[in-house]
Protein backbone atom coordinates (compact mmCIF):
# COMPACT_ATOMS: atom_id res chain seq x y z
CA UNK A 1 0.00 0.00 0.00
CA UNK A 2 1.51 3.41 -1.07
CA UNK A 3 1.50 5.95 0.84
CA UNK A 4 1.29 9.52 -0.91
CA UNK A 5 2.54 12.49 0.89
CA UNK A 6 2.30 16.05 -0.13
CA UNK A 7 4.19 18.95 1.38
CA UNK A 8 3.92 22.45 1.62
CA UNK A 9 6.80 25.18 0.94
CA UNK A 10 6.63 28.31 0.87
CA UNK A 11 9.38 30.50 -1.01
CA UNK A 12 10.27 33.76 1.18
CA UNK A 13 12.36 36.97 1.17
CA UNK A 14 15.68 36.22 2.84
CA UNK A 15 14.92 37.42 7.05
CA UNK A 16 18.48 38.29 7.65
CA UNK A 17 17.99 40.65 4.44
CA UNK A 18 15.70 44.25 4.91
CA UNK A 19 11.97 43.72 4.78
CA UNK A 20 9.57 46.16 4.04
CA UNK A 21 5.94 46.98 1.52
CA UNK A 22 5.67 48.30 -1.87
CA UNK A 23 3.68 50.56 -2.35
CA UNK A 24 -0.03 48.99 -2.69
CA UNK A 25 1.01 47.76 1.38
CA UNK A 26 1.54 44.02 -0.14
CA UNK A 27 4.86 42.53 1.11
CA UNK A 28 8.02 43.24 -1.21
CA UNK A 29 8.91 40.16 -2.80
CA UNK A 30 11.49 41.61 -4.70
CA UNK A 31 14.24 40.51 -2.78
CA UNK A 32 16.28 37.71 -3.24
CA UNK A 33 14.24 34.70 -2.33
CA UNK A 34 15.16 30.97 -0.30
CA UNK A 35 12.83 28.01 0.95
CA UNK A 36 11.15 28.88 4.15
CA UNK A 37 13.80 27.47 6.87
CA UNK A 38 11.03 26.39 8.60
CA UNK A 39 10.00 24.35 6.20
CA UNK A 40 12.98 22.48 5.74
CA UNK A 41 11.66 21.00 8.77
CA UNK A 42 8.47 19.98 6.89
CA UNK A 43 10.35 18.06 4.21
CA UNK A 44 12.50 16.20 6.18
CA UNK A 45 9.75 14.95 8.44
CA UNK A 46 8.01 13.71 5.00
CA UNK A 47 11.34 11.99 3.94
CA UNK A 48 11.71 10.17 7.03
CA UNK A 49 7.98 9.15 7.64
CA UNK A 50 8.14 7.94 3.86
CA UNK A 51 11.81 6.22 4.15
CA UNK A 52 10.23 4.19 6.94
CA UNK A 53 7.04 3.34 4.71
CA UNK A 54 6.97 -0.09 2.52
CA UNK A 55 6.18 2.66 -0.77
CA UNK A 56 5.71 6.21 -0.29
CA UNK A 57 5.62 9.12 -2.76
CA UNK A 58 6.28 12.79 -1.55
CA UNK A 59 5.09 15.76 -3.84
CA UNK A 60 6.05 19.46 -2.75
CA UNK A 61 3.80 22.06 -3.96
CA UNK A 62 4.23 25.57 -3.76
CA UNK A 63 2.28 28.33 -4.39
CA UNK A 64 4.13 31.56 -5.50
CA UNK A 65 5.79 33.47 -8.32
CA UNK A 66 8.33 32.12 -11.21
CA UNK A 67 11.39 31.93 -8.71
CA UNK A 68 10.01 30.12 -6.05
CA UNK A 69 10.91 27.14 -8.18
CA UNK A 70 14.02 27.81 -6.19
CA UNK A 71 12.26 26.27 -3.21
CA UNK A 72 11.03 22.89 -4.94
CA UNK A 73 14.19 22.36 -6.44
CA UNK A 74 15.73 22.67 -3.11
CA UNK A 75 13.18 20.08 -1.22
CA UNK A 76 13.89 17.88 -4.76
CA UNK A 77 17.20 17.95 -4.13
CA UNK A 78 16.69 16.81 -0.38
CA UNK A 79 14.76 13.52 -1.62
CA UNK A 80 11.20 14.88 -2.52
CA UNK A 81 10.12 12.72 -5.86
CA UNK A 82 8.19 15.42 -7.51
CA UNK A 83 6.88 18.75 -7.31
CA UNK A 84 3.76 20.93 -8.04
CA UNK A 85 4.33 24.83 -8.74
CA UNK A 86 1.13 27.05 -9.01
CA UNK A 87 1.95 30.28 -10.60
CA UNK A 88 -0.57 32.69 -11.52
CA UNK A 89 -0.39 36.48 -11.36
CA UNK A 90 -3.96 36.15 -9.58
CA UNK A 91 -3.14 34.59 -6.47
CA UNK A 92 -0.34 37.57 -6.29
CA UNK A 93 -1.78 39.28 -2.85
CA UNK A 94 -4.05 36.69 -1.71
CA UNK A 95 -4.49 36.26 1.87
CA UNK A 96 -4.22 32.91 4.49
CA UNK A 97 -7.85 32.31 3.24
CA UNK A 98 -7.15 32.20 -0.55
CA UNK A 99 -3.86 30.77 -0.32
CA UNK A 100 -5.54 27.57 1.87
CA UNK A 101 -8.08 27.79 -0.64
CA UNK A 102 -5.42 27.55 -3.49
CA UNK A 103 -3.15 24.75 -1.60
CA UNK A 104 -6.31 22.54 -0.67
CA UNK A 105 -7.28 22.22 -3.91
CA UNK A 106 -3.88 21.36 -5.17
CA UNK A 107 -3.28 18.86 -2.17
CA UNK A 108 -6.59 16.70 -3.72
CA UNK A 109 -5.20 17.56 -7.31
CA UNK A 110 -2.25 15.67 -6.72
CA UNK A 111 -3.73 13.07 -4.35
CA UNK A 112 -3.05 12.46 -0.46
CA UNK A 113 -2.56 10.68 2.79
CA UNK A 114 -0.94 13.20 4.74
CA UNK A 115 -0.09 16.74 4.06
CA UNK A 116 2.56 18.41 5.89
CA UNK A 117 3.70 21.54 6.73
CA UNK A 118 5.94 24.17 8.29
CA UNK A 119 5.60 25.63 11.79
CA UNK A 120 4.76 28.78 10.39
CA UNK A 121 6.16 30.81 7.53
CA UNK A 122 9.27 32.95 8.31
CA UNK A 123 7.64 36.15 6.14
CA UNK A 124 4.10 36.27 7.48
CA UNK A 125 4.08 33.82 10.42
CA UNK A 126 0.68 33.47 10.96
CA UNK A 127 0.97 29.68 11.20
CA UNK A 128 -2.70 29.27 10.81
CA UNK A 129 -2.37 27.52 7.20
CA UNK A 130 -2.10 24.39 8.38
CA UNK A 131 -5.50 24.47 10.61
CA UNK A 132 -7.36 26.06 7.79
CA UNK A 133 -6.21 23.18 5.09
CA UNK A 134 -7.56 20.85 7.76
CA UNK A 135 -10.57 22.70 7.65
CA UNK A 136 -11.12 22.78 3.81
CA UNK A 137 -9.99 19.20 3.33
CA UNK A 138 -12.26 18.29 6.20
CA UNK A 139 -9.79 15.96 7.51
CA UNK A 140 -8.01 15.83 11.22
CA UNK A 141 -5.61 18.56 11.94
CA UNK A 142 -2.40 17.29 14.16
CA UNK A 143 -0.16 20.36 14.02
CA UNK A 144 2.67 22.12 15.75
CA UNK A 145 4.71 18.62 16.28
CA UNK A 146 7.85 18.44 17.82
CA UNK A 147 7.68 14.42 17.12
CA UNK A 148 5.98 12.72 14.28
CA UNK A 149 5.64 9.01 13.25
CA UNK A 150 3.28 6.99 10.64
CA UNK A 151 1.94 4.05 11.40
CA UNK A 152 -0.76 1.70 10.09
CA UNK A 153 -2.81 4.40 8.62
CA UNK A 154 -2.92 6.38 12.04
CA UNK A 155 0.09 9.56 12.23
CA UNK A 156 1.28 10.44 15.80
CA UNK A 157 2.82 13.08 17.35
CA UNK A 158 3.83 15.24 20.15
CA UNK A 159 2.35 18.73 20.63
CA UNK A 160 4.55 21.17 23.42
CA UNK A 161 1.89 23.24 24.03
CA UNK A 162 1.73 26.34 26.44
CA UNK A 163 0.30 24.41 29.53
CA UNK A 164 1.20 20.77 28.76
CA UNK A 165 3.00 18.37 26.49
CA UNK A 166 0.06 16.57 24.25
CA UNK A 167 0.66 13.08 22.66
CA UNK A 168 -1.80 13.68 19.62
CA UNK A 169 -3.47 10.64 17.00
CA UNK A 170 -5.13 10.89 13.99
CA UNK A 171 -6.77 8.08 11.54
CA UNK A 172 -4.96 9.18 8.02
CA UNK A 173 -5.60 11.50 5.53
CA UNK A 174 -4.48 14.35 7.61
CA UNK A 175 -2.76 17.26 7.81
CA UNK A 176 0.14 17.57 10.20
CA UNK A 177 2.63 21.00 10.84
CA UNK A 178 5.68 19.79 12.54
CA UNK A 179 7.90 22.54 14.29
CA UNK A 180 12.11 23.22 14.55
CA UNK A 181 12.49 21.23 17.21
CA UNK A 182 11.49 17.90 15.39
CA UNK A 183 14.96 17.41 14.08
CA UNK A 184 17.59 19.23 12.24
CA UNK A 185 17.08 18.71 8.27
CA UNK A 186 19.29 17.30 5.92
CA UNK A 187 21.70 18.98 3.89
CA UNK A 188 21.38 18.29 -0.07
CA UNK A 189 24.28 15.72 -1.19
CA UNK A 190 25.94 16.38 -4.48
CA UNK A 191 23.91 13.53 -6.04
CA UNK A 192 20.70 14.70 -4.87
CA UNK A 193 21.52 17.95 -6.72
CA UNK A 194 22.29 16.33 -10.09
CA UNK A 195 18.74 14.02 -9.74
CA UNK A 196 16.77 16.97 -8.69
CA UNK A 197 17.09 18.08 -12.01
CA UNK A 198 15.73 15.62 -13.65
CA UNK A 199 12.74 15.03 -11.06
CA UNK A 200 9.17 16.06 -12.80
CA UNK A 201 7.83 19.45 -11.56
CA UNK A 202 4.19 19.98 -12.86
CA UNK A 203 2.66 23.37 -13.32
CA UNK A 204 -0.86 24.25 -12.28
CA UNK A 205 -2.50 27.79 -12.65
CA UNK A 206 -5.97 28.74 -11.18
CA UNK A 207 -7.62 27.42 -14.02
CA UNK A 208 -6.74 24.10 -13.63
CA UNK A 209 -7.39 24.11 -10.00
CA UNK A 210 -11.41 25.24 -11.16
CA UNK A 211 -10.63 28.51 -9.00
CA UNK A 212 -12.23 31.88 -9.73
CA UNK A 213 -10.35 34.47 -9.92
CA UNK A 214 -11.80 36.79 -7.32
CA UNK A 215 -11.91 34.09 -5.23
CA UNK A 216 -7.71 35.10 -4.30
CA UNK A 217 -5.68 37.94 -4.53
CA UNK A 218 -6.80 41.00 -2.82
CA UNK A 219 -10.36 40.66 -4.06
CA UNK A 220 -10.86 37.30 -2.07
CA UNK A 221 -9.18 38.81 0.49
CA UNK A 222 -11.05 39.51 3.56
CA UNK A 223 -8.65 42.47 4.93
CA UNK A 224 -7.41 45.08 4.34
CA UNK A 225 -4.13 46.74 5.33
CA UNK A 226 -4.66 50.42 6.01
CA UNK A 227 -0.94 51.89 7.23
CA UNK A 228 2.08 50.74 7.83
CA UNK A 229 4.88 52.65 9.46
CA UNK A 230 8.48 51.75 10.13
CA UNK A 231 8.68 51.35 14.33
CA UNK A 232 11.02 54.58 15.38
CA UNK A 233 14.31 53.44 15.83
CA UNK A 234 14.68 52.64 19.21
CA UNK A 235 16.44 55.93 20.80
CA UNK A 236 19.89 54.59 21.38
CA UNK A 237 20.35 53.77 24.93
CA UNK A 238 23.49 54.26 26.92
CA UNK A 239 25.75 51.38 26.90
CA UNK A 240 28.45 51.31 29.38
CA UNK A 241 31.61 48.75 29.89
CA UNK A 242 32.35 47.62 33.15
CA UNK A 243 34.69 48.48 34.93
CA UNK A 244 33.51 46.67 38.55
CA UNK A 245 30.83 48.93 38.57
CA UNK A 246 28.77 47.73 35.80
CA UNK A 247 25.90 45.92 38.28
CA UNK A 248 25.93 49.03 40.06
CA UNK A 249 25.15 51.03 37.48
CA UNK A 250 22.69 49.19 36.47
CA UNK A 251 20.40 48.90 39.42
CA UNK A 252 20.69 52.58 39.05
CA UNK A 253 19.29 52.35 36.30
CA UNK A 254 16.65 49.77 37.19
CA UNK A 255 16.02 51.62 40.03
CA UNK A 256 15.20 54.86 38.27
CA UNK A 257 12.45 53.25 36.21
CA UNK A 258 10.83 51.64 39.34
CA UNK A 259 11.89 48.49 38.22
CA UNK A 260 13.53 47.84 41.87
CA UNK B 1 -25.07 48.31 22.12
CA UNK B 2 -23.40 45.44 20.30
CA UNK B 3 -21.97 42.13 22.14
CA UNK B 4 -18.03 41.35 21.36
CA UNK B 5 -17.39 37.52 22.27
CA UNK B 6 -14.29 36.99 24.11
CA UNK B 7 -13.02 33.36 24.27
CA UNK B 8 -11.66 32.61 27.67
CA UNK B 9 -8.21 31.06 28.31
CA UNK B 10 -8.56 29.00 31.56
CA UNK B 11 -6.89 26.05 33.51
CA UNK B 12 -10.01 24.49 34.80
CA UNK B 13 -11.71 27.91 35.67
CA UNK B 14 -8.94 29.86 36.41
CA UNK B 15 -8.92 32.70 34.22
CA UNK B 16 -5.22 33.36 32.44
CA UNK B 17 -4.61 36.78 32.79
CA UNK B 18 -4.52 37.67 28.81
CA UNK B 19 -8.59 36.88 28.67
CA UNK B 20 -8.48 40.11 31.36
CA UNK B 21 -6.88 42.09 28.67
CA UNK B 22 -9.76 40.86 25.89
CA UNK B 23 -12.09 41.93 27.81
CA UNK B 24 -10.34 45.63 28.60
CA UNK B 25 -10.40 45.74 24.80
CA UNK B 26 -13.65 44.06 23.98
CA UNK B 27 -15.50 46.97 26.66
CA UNK B 28 -13.78 49.57 23.38
CA UNK B 29 -15.83 48.15 20.81
CA UNK B 30 -19.39 46.39 22.90
CA UNK B 31 -20.64 44.67 25.95
CA UNK B 32 -17.94 41.80 26.25
CA UNK B 33 -19.78 38.38 26.33
CA UNK B 34 -17.28 35.35 27.37
CA UNK B 35 -17.43 32.30 26.45
CA UNK B 36 -16.21 29.50 28.84
CA UNK B 37 -15.36 25.79 27.55
CA UNK B 38 -14.90 22.87 29.78
CA UNK B 39 -15.13 22.80 33.56
CA UNK B 40 -15.15 25.67 35.69
CA UNK B 41 -17.77 28.35 34.46
CA UNK B 42 -18.81 29.29 37.90
CA UNK B 43 -15.66 30.26 39.52
CA UNK B 44 -14.65 31.80 36.45
CA UNK B 45 -17.89 33.92 36.22
CA UNK B 46 -16.89 35.76 39.02
CA UNK B 47 -13.50 36.87 37.64
CA UNK B 48 -14.87 37.67 34.07
CA UNK B 49 -17.79 39.65 35.73
CA UNK B 50 -15.31 41.82 37.46
CA UNK B 51 -13.72 42.26 34.39
CA UNK B 52 -16.90 43.67 32.22
CA UNK B 53 -18.55 40.09 30.92
CA UNK B 54 -21.86 40.94 31.21
CA UNK B 55 -22.55 37.39 30.25
CA UNK B 56 -20.67 34.56 30.84
CA UNK B 57 -21.83 31.15 27.84
CA UNK B 58 -20.55 27.85 28.98
CA UNK B 59 -20.75 24.42 27.45
CA UNK B 60 -18.70 21.87 29.13
CA UNK B 61 -17.83 18.73 27.17
CA UNK B 62 -15.55 16.06 27.89
CA UNK B 63 -14.22 16.54 24.17
CA UNK B 64 -12.72 19.93 24.69
CA UNK B 65 -10.43 18.34 26.74
CA UNK B 66 -10.35 14.88 24.69
CA UNK B 67 -9.45 16.36 21.21
CA UNK B 68 -7.54 19.22 19.67
CA UNK B 69 -8.83 22.36 18.54
CA UNK B 70 -11.85 21.53 16.39
CA UNK B 71 -14.55 20.84 19.14
CA UNK B 72 -13.82 24.02 20.57
CA UNK B 73 -13.81 25.65 16.94
CA UNK B 74 -17.72 23.94 17.00
CA UNK B 75 -18.91 25.77 20.55
CA UNK B 76 -17.38 28.80 19.31
CA UNK B 77 -19.45 29.17 16.04
CA UNK B 78 -22.30 28.08 18.05
CA UNK B 79 -21.86 31.08 20.09
CA UNK B 80 -21.41 33.28 16.84
CA UNK B 81 -24.65 32.02 15.77
CA UNK B 82 -26.38 32.62 19.08
CA UNK B 83 -25.10 36.17 19.76
CA UNK B 84 -24.62 37.72 16.18
CA UNK B 85 -21.49 39.53 17.93
CA UNK B 86 -19.81 42.85 15.99
CA UNK B 87 -16.44 41.08 16.67
CA UNK B 88 -14.45 37.91 18.08
CA UNK B 89 -12.11 38.26 20.41
CA UNK B 90 -9.54 35.26 21.09
CA UNK B 91 -5.75 35.47 23.23
CA UNK B 92 -2.74 34.81 20.54
CA UNK B 93 -1.69 31.40 22.15
CA UNK B 94 -0.90 28.63 19.07
CA UNK B 95 -4.24 27.22 19.73
CA UNK B 96 -6.11 30.71 20.11
CA UNK B 97 -4.94 31.60 16.73
CA UNK B 98 -5.74 28.12 15.21
CA UNK B 99 -8.88 28.02 16.92
CA UNK B 100 -9.97 31.79 15.34
CA UNK B 101 -8.40 31.30 12.19
CA UNK B 102 -11.18 28.13 11.73
CA UNK B 103 -13.99 30.08 12.95
CA UNK B 104 -13.25 32.77 10.32
CA UNK B 105 -12.96 30.40 7.77
CA UNK B 106 -16.10 28.86 8.67
CA UNK B 107 -18.15 32.42 9.07
CA UNK B 108 -16.30 33.72 6.13
CA UNK B 109 -14.82 36.37 7.81
CA UNK B 110 -11.83 37.92 7.97
CA UNK B 111 -9.04 37.25 10.46
CA UNK B 112 -6.54 39.39 12.03
CA UNK B 113 -3.90 37.61 14.41
CA UNK B 114 -1.32 39.26 16.82
CA UNK B 115 -2.67 42.22 17.59
CA UNK B 116 -0.82 44.60 19.27
CA UNK B 117 -3.61 47.02 19.90
CA UNK B 118 -7.30 47.29 19.06
CA UNK B 119 -9.10 50.62 18.40
CA UNK B 120 -13.34 51.67 17.42
CA UNK B 121 -13.38 52.90 14.11
CA UNK B 122 -16.25 53.74 11.77
CA UNK B 123 -15.70 50.52 9.49
CA UNK B 124 -15.27 48.35 12.12
CA UNK B 125 -12.10 47.62 14.73
CA UNK B 126 -8.65 49.04 13.95
CA UNK B 127 -6.31 46.59 14.27
CA UNK B 128 -2.24 47.51 15.31
CA UNK B 129 0.02 44.84 14.22
CA UNK B 130 3.62 44.82 14.73
CA UNK B 131 5.38 42.88 11.33
CA UNK B 132 8.84 42.00 10.16
CA UNK B 133 10.29 41.36 14.02
CA UNK B 134 8.80 44.80 15.03
CA UNK B 135 10.50 46.71 11.87
CA UNK B 136 6.68 48.29 11.03
CA UNK B 137 3.28 48.60 12.81
CA UNK B 138 0.57 48.25 10.30
CA UNK B 139 -3.10 49.04 11.40
CA UNK B 140 -5.70 46.97 9.27
CA UNK B 141 -9.11 45.94 8.94
CA UNK B 142 -11.56 43.41 8.59
CA UNK B 143 -13.46 44.03 4.91
CA UNK B 144 -15.65 41.04 5.25
CA UNK B 145 -18.05 39.46 7.73
CA UNK B 146 -17.92 39.42 11.83
CA UNK B 147 -13.92 40.48 12.28
CA UNK B 148 -12.30 37.29 14.30
CA UNK B 149 -9.06 39.08 16.14
CA UNK B 150 -6.33 37.44 18.55
CA UNK B 151 -4.41 39.74 20.88
CA UNK B 152 -0.88 39.29 22.12
CA UNK B 153 -0.67 39.31 25.84
CA UNK B 154 0.21 42.67 27.24
CA UNK B 155 -1.41 44.52 24.58
CA UNK B 156 -3.45 46.63 27.34
CA UNK B 157 -3.57 46.38 31.03
CA UNK B 158 -6.34 44.93 32.63
CA UNK B 159 -8.85 47.27 34.07
CA UNK B 160 -11.70 46.02 36.49
CA UNK B 161 -15.45 47.21 35.04
CA UNK B 162 -17.86 45.58 37.77
CA UNK B 163 -20.73 43.51 34.96
CA UNK B 164 -23.38 41.16 35.85
CA UNK B 165 -21.29 37.99 34.84
CA UNK B 166 -24.46 35.87 34.30
CA UNK B 167 -23.82 32.75 33.03
CA UNK B 168 -25.81 31.05 30.71
CA UNK B 169 -25.51 27.49 29.04
CA UNK B 170 -24.60 27.26 25.38
CA UNK B 171 -25.77 24.22 23.61
CA UNK B 172 -23.29 23.01 21.22
CA UNK B 173 -23.21 20.19 18.77
CA UNK B 174 -20.23 18.49 17.80
CA UNK B 175 -19.26 18.15 13.91
CA UNK B 176 -17.81 15.14 12.10
CA UNK B 177 -14.12 16.97 12.86
CA UNK B 178 -14.75 17.25 16.76
CA UNK B 179 -13.44 13.94 16.96
CA UNK B 180 -10.40 13.79 14.42
CA UNK B 181 -7.59 14.20 16.30
CA UNK B 182 -7.45 12.82 19.97
CA UNK B 183 -5.22 14.42 22.70
CA UNK B 184 -4.07 10.57 23.84
CA UNK B 185 -2.66 11.97 27.01
CA UNK B 186 -1.35 15.62 28.46
CA UNK B 187 1.45 15.98 30.52
CA UNK B 188 0.83 19.46 32.41
CA UNK B 189 3.77 21.70 32.64
CA UNK B 190 5.39 21.82 36.17
CA UNK B 191 4.59 25.05 37.65
CA UNK B 192 7.90 26.94 38.11
CA UNK B 193 6.46 29.48 40.60
CA UNK B 194 7.52 32.25 38.35
CA UNK B 195 5.31 34.22 36.49
CA UNK B 196 4.32 32.69 33.34
CA UNK B 197 6.63 34.07 30.28
CA UNK B 198 4.18 35.95 28.04
CA UNK B 199 2.14 36.94 30.75
CA UNK B 200 5.17 38.61 33.07
CA UNK B 201 6.14 42.14 33.45
CA UNK B 202 9.71 41.23 33.83
CA UNK B 203 12.05 38.62 31.95
CA UNK B 204 15.40 37.73 32.46
CA UNK B 205 16.44 35.86 29.42
CA UNK B 206 20.34 33.82 29.11
CA UNK B 207 21.72 33.11 25.86
CA UNK B 208 24.79 31.05 24.81
CA UNK B 209 26.92 33.23 27.00
CA UNK B 210 25.58 31.73 29.98
CA UNK B 211 27.06 28.84 29.10
CA UNK B 212 25.70 25.69 30.58
CA UNK B 213 22.30 24.61 32.26
CA UNK B 214 23.90 24.72 35.85
CA UNK B 215 25.09 27.80 35.56
CA UNK B 216 21.16 28.91 35.14
CA UNK B 217 20.75 29.42 38.48
CA UNK B 218 22.51 32.89 38.22
CA UNK B 219 20.00 33.89 35.31
CA UNK B 220 16.58 32.57 37.71
CA UNK B 221 18.47 34.15 40.66
CA UNK B 222 18.06 37.75 39.10
CA UNK B 223 14.74 37.01 37.90
CA UNK B 224 13.46 35.94 41.47
CA UNK B 225 15.03 39.10 42.72
CA UNK B 226 13.12 41.34 40.10
CA UNK B 227 9.79 39.02 39.94
CA UNK B 228 10.33 38.17 36.86
CA UNK B 229 9.92 35.58 34.40
CA UNK B 230 12.76 33.42 33.10
CA UNK B 231 13.85 33.13 29.47
CA UNK B 232 16.14 31.70 26.69
CA UNK B 233 17.70 32.21 23.22
CA UNK B 234 17.43 29.39 21.00
CA UNK B 235 21.41 28.59 21.19
CA UNK B 236 20.89 27.66 25.14
CA UNK B 237 17.52 25.80 24.46
CA UNK B 238 19.34 23.50 21.80
CA UNK B 239 22.01 23.00 24.21
CA UNK B 240 19.90 21.72 26.73
CA UNK B 241 20.21 24.39 29.25
CA UNK B 242 16.94 25.31 29.64
CA UNK B 243 13.53 23.94 28.63
CA UNK B 244 12.07 24.90 25.10
CA UNK B 245 9.04 25.76 26.77
CA UNK B 246 10.92 28.78 27.80
CA UNK B 247 12.72 30.19 24.13
CA UNK B 248 12.11 33.90 23.10
CA UNK B 249 12.03 34.64 19.64
CA UNK B 250 10.62 33.71 16.37
CA UNK B 251 9.51 30.28 17.39
CA UNK B 252 9.49 30.34 20.43
CA UNK B 253 7.52 32.89 22.46
CA UNK B 254 7.06 36.47 21.82
CA UNK B 255 7.32 38.28 24.78
CA UNK B 256 6.05 42.24 25.33
CA UNK B 257 7.33 43.11 29.21
CA UNK B 258 7.67 46.56 31.17
CA UNK B 259 11.53 45.09 31.06
CA UNK B 260 13.07 42.29 29.00
CA UNK B 261 16.82 41.76 30.45
CA UNK B 262 18.94 39.90 28.08
CA UNK B 263 22.35 38.15 29.54
CA UNK B 264 24.97 36.38 26.88
CA UNK B 265 22.32 36.94 24.23
CA UNK B 266 24.09 38.31 20.82
CA UNK B 267 20.54 39.59 19.55
CA UNK B 268 20.05 37.71 16.48
CA UNK B 269 16.71 38.99 14.31
CA UNK B 270 15.12 35.85 14.99
CA UNK B 271 15.52 36.26 18.79
CA UNK B 272 14.82 39.93 18.48
CA UNK B 273 11.13 39.27 16.85
CA UNK B 274 10.56 37.78 19.87
CA UNK B 275 11.25 40.53 22.58
CA UNK B 276 11.72 43.43 20.67
CA UNK B 277 8.39 45.11 21.54
CA UNK B 278 9.42 45.02 25.52
CA UNK B 279 9.22 48.53 26.88
CA UNK B 280 12.50 48.67 28.31
CA UNK B 281 15.24 46.52 27.12
CA UNK B 282 18.44 45.94 29.12
CA UNK B 283 21.59 43.83 28.06
CA UNK B 284 24.82 42.38 29.47
CA UNK B 285 27.26 41.50 26.89
CA UNK B 286 30.97 41.27 26.93
CA UNK B 287 31.06 42.02 22.82
CA UNK B 288 30.44 45.55 22.51
CA UNK B 289 29.62 45.08 18.68
CA UNK B 290 26.56 42.15 19.64
CA UNK B 291 23.62 43.65 17.89
CA UNK B 292 21.56 43.52 21.03
CA UNK B 293 23.25 46.53 22.23
CA UNK B 294 21.18 48.33 19.07
CA UNK B 295 17.90 47.98 21.27
CA UNK B 296 18.51 48.93 24.59
CA UNK B 297 17.80 51.13 27.13
CA UNK B 298 20.92 50.45 29.07
CA UNK B 299 23.50 47.97 28.22
CA UNK B 300 26.75 47.07 29.82
CA UNK B 301 29.89 45.17 28.14
CA UNK B 302 31.07 42.94 31.24
CA UNK B 303 30.95 39.58 31.71
CA UNK B 304 27.86 38.28 33.39
CA UNK B 305 29.09 36.01 35.49
CA UNK B 306 30.43 39.32 37.18
CA UNK B 307 27.73 41.87 36.73
CA UNK B 308 24.38 39.11 36.70
CA UNK B 309 25.44 37.98 40.67
CA UNK B 310 26.57 41.50 41.52
CA UNK B 311 22.96 42.79 39.43
CA UNK B 312 20.91 40.39 42.25
CA UNK B 313 22.84 41.24 44.71
CA UNK B 314 22.35 44.68 44.22
CA UNK B 315 18.86 44.40 43.55
CA UNK B 316 18.26 42.66 46.76
CA UNK B 317 19.70 44.80 49.02
CA UNK B 318 17.75 47.59 46.93
CA UNK B 319 14.53 45.74 48.08
CA UNK B 320 15.58 45.99 51.56
C1 LIG C 1 14.18 29.61 11.41
C2 LIG C 1 14.93 30.07 12.62
C3 LIG C 1 14.22 30.33 13.78
C4 LIG C 1 14.91 30.77 14.93
N1 LIG C 1 14.17 31.04 16.06
C5 LIG C 1 14.81 31.55 17.14
C6 LIG C 1 14.08 31.89 18.32
O1 LIG C 1 12.86 31.71 18.41
N2 LIG C 1 14.76 32.41 19.38
C7 LIG C 1 16.13 32.63 19.35
O2 LIG C 1 16.68 33.10 20.35
N3 LIG C 1 16.83 32.29 18.26
C8 LIG C 1 16.21 31.75 17.17
N4 LIG C 1 16.96 31.40 16.08
C9 LIG C 1 18.43 31.38 16.21
C10 LIG C 1 19.10 32.73 16.05
O3 LIG C 1 19.38 32.93 14.68
C11 LIG C 1 20.43 32.76 16.84
O4 LIG C 1 21.24 31.70 16.42
C12 LIG C 1 20.25 32.67 18.35
O5 LIG C 1 19.30 33.60 18.79
C13 LIG C 1 21.59 32.91 19.04
O6 LIG C 1 21.46 32.77 20.44
P1 LIG C 1 22.46 33.53 21.41
O7 LIG C 1 22.32 34.98 21.21
O8 LIG C 1 22.22 32.99 22.78
O9 LIG C 1 23.87 32.97 20.95
P2 LIG C 1 25.06 33.72 20.20
O10 LIG C 1 24.60 34.38 18.97
O11 LIG C 1 26.16 32.74 20.12
O12 LIG C 1 25.43 34.87 21.21
C14 LIG C 1 25.99 34.67 22.48
C15 LIG C 1 26.38 36.02 23.03
O13 LIG C 1 26.81 35.87 24.36
C16 LIG C 1 27.93 36.73 24.57
N5 LIG C 1 28.71 36.17 25.68
C17 LIG C 1 29.40 35.01 25.71
N6 LIG C 1 29.94 34.81 26.92
C18 LIG C 1 29.57 35.85 27.69
C19 LIG C 1 29.81 36.21 29.04
N7 LIG C 1 30.53 35.44 29.86
N8 LIG C 1 29.28 37.37 29.50
C20 LIG C 1 28.55 38.17 28.69
N9 LIG C 1 28.29 37.87 27.40
C21 LIG C 1 28.78 36.72 26.91
C22 LIG C 1 28.66 36.78 23.26
O14 LIG C 1 29.38 37.97 23.15
C23 LIG C 1 27.49 36.70 22.26
O15 LIG C 1 27.06 37.99 21.86
C24 LIG C 1 16.31 30.94 14.92
C25 LIG C 1 17.02 30.67 13.75
C26 LIG C 1 16.34 30.25 12.61
C27 LIG C 1 17.13 29.99 11.37
N1 LIG D 1 2.38 29.95 -0.64
C1 LIG D 1 2.56 28.79 -0.01
N2 LIG D 1 2.88 27.67 -0.72
C2 LIG D 1 3.06 26.50 -0.10
N3 LIG D 1 2.95 26.31 1.23
C3 LIG D 1 2.65 27.37 2.00
C4 LIG D 1 2.43 28.66 1.43
N4 LIG D 1 2.14 29.50 2.44
C5 LIG D 1 2.17 28.78 3.59
N5 LIG D 1 2.48 27.48 3.33
C6 LIG D 1 2.60 26.37 4.31
O1 LIG D 1 1.89 26.71 5.51
C7 LIG D 1 2.78 26.78 6.63
C8 LIG D 1 2.33 27.86 7.61
O2 LIG D 1 2.21 29.08 6.95
P1 LIG D 1 1.61 30.42 7.56
O3 LIG D 1 0.24 30.14 8.07
O4 LIG D 1 1.63 31.36 6.39
O5 LIG D 1 2.55 30.86 8.65
C9 LIG D 1 4.15 26.97 6.00
O6 LIG D 1 5.18 26.52 6.84
C10 LIG D 1 4.03 26.13 4.72
O7 LIG D 1 4.18 24.74 5.01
Amino acid sequence: MSLKIVVCVKYVPDATGDRGFTEDLTTDRESEGLLSELDEYAVEQALRIAEDADDAEVTVVTAGPEDANDALRKALSMGADKAVHIEDEDIVGSDVFATSLVLAKAVEHVGYDLVVCGMASTDGAMGVLPALLAERLQVPQVTLLSEVSVAEGKVTGRRDGDAATERLQAALPAVVSVTDQSGEARYPSFKGIMAAKKKPVESLDLEDLDIETEQVGPEGSRTKVESATPRPARTAGEVVTDEGDGAEKLAAFLAERKFV
Amino acid sequence: MAEVLVLVDHLEGAVRKPTLELLTLARRLGDPVAVHLGPGAESAAATLGEHGATRVLAADAPEFADYLVAPKVDALQAAVEAVSPAVVLVSSSPEGKEIAARLALRTESGLLTDAVDIAAGDEGPVVSQSVFAAAYTTTSRVTQGTPVITVKPNAVTPEPAQAAGTVEELSVSFGPLATGTQVVSRTPRESTGRPELTEAAIVVSGGRGVNGAENFALIEALADSLGGAVGASRAAVDAGWYPHSHQVGQTGKTVSPQLYVAAGISGAIQHRAGMQTSKTIVAINKDSDAPIFELVDYGIVGDLFDVVPALTEQVNTRKG
